[in-house]
């Protein structure tokens, strides 16, 4: 089965946040899991091709903490962020603090995922607030400046051989 | 910082009547009343819009005769690309990897609501 890459939005609709919207072609209690527990996180939220992520701590309730580590391989570089759950309401909402442990911007991020169900497909969408439109605009910058060369070959390749 | 510029210019891309002004103006500098024509709004509405581009210093504007001549200046829309494009690489890597892994698990329960892949319902017993 090959995996159509399904639509990613991305808008702005205000100075502070950033909202990421995607479907996919799973039900939602799946979605929730694999953004809810810590070996499935592992296996997809890794960012740039070459990273890994070693640690994934969720303490998930209300006021429990998380705490992810990510490592590139070829050279140890490590980035670890966490927060706290504000809201968690199976399967459809989640609230999350954000703080990187060296961090690149200041103050907190606030993430919010919500999913929405419907013929089968589930809908993620993730609203990112942060407390001024600057580091808004850092975060949205970041992705280039980590140097993510995501070569769609690698990727394509990737999706054959995991999805034979 | 070119952080406003940037801003300034993602907002004034983000609307439909822009990003037709700016795709017609990526083929040639155009009068605002040539720009004006496509669209089934007054001449005021689109100056307003080529205003707001201008702003956003994505078009420049100069007098010929009596005629306002628009020109795109593609450096802040390449910005725009660029800054985005990163984010929107982490994301789409991230979530291809979620897809498959979604196709993963569907398949596991799937496999765990049937048991018997083996041939054996309705057989010998």
């Amino acid at each position: 089965m090959t995996t159509n890459a399904e639509a990613l939005m991305i808008m702005l609709p205000s100075e502070r946040e950033i909202v990421v919207t995607r479907a996919f072609r799973a039900p939602r209690r799946l979605v929730w899991d694999a953004q809810t527990k810590p070996d499935l996180l592992k296996r997809w939220l890794l960012g740039p091709e070459g990273w890994s992520m070693p640690v994934c701590e969720m303490d998930l309730r209300v006021g429990g903490r998380y705490r992810w580590v990510w490592r590139r391989d070829d050279d140890g570089t490590e980035m670890a962020s966490g927060g706290i759950f504000k809201e968690i309401v199976a399967p459809e909402r989640l609230v999350t603090t954000e703080q990187f442990e060296q961090p690149w911007y200041p103050g907190e991020g606030i993430n919010t995922i919500v999913l929405t169900e419907s013929g089968g497909q589930t809908t993620l969408k993730q609203t990112l607030l942060y407390e001024t439109r600057e580091i808004r605009d850092g975060v949205l910058k970041s992705g280039m400046e980590s140097g993510v060369e995501t070569s769609y070959q690698r990727l394509e390749r990737i999706l054959a051989d995991g999805g034979a | 910082m070119v952080v406003d510029s940037l801003d300034l210019a993602m907002a004034a891309a983000a609307d439909p009547t822009r990003r037709a002004i700016l795709a017609r103006l990526a083929e040639g500098p155009a009068s605002v009343t040539d720009l004006a024509r496509p669209f089934r709004m007054t001449q005021q509405a689109v100056s307003k819009h080529v205003a707001c581009l201008e702003r956003a210093r994505l078009i420049q504007k100069r007098r010929a005769g009596r005629h306002q001549i628009c020109t795109l200046n593609p450096k802040p829309l390449e910005q725009i690309a660029g800054w985005a494009e990163g984010f929107r690489e982490l994301w789409t890597a991230n979530y291809r990897r979620l897809d498959l892994l979604l196709d993963g698990l569907a398949d596991e329960e799937k496999k765990r609501r049937r048991p018997s892949t083996k041939p054996d319902r309705g057989g010998s017993r």
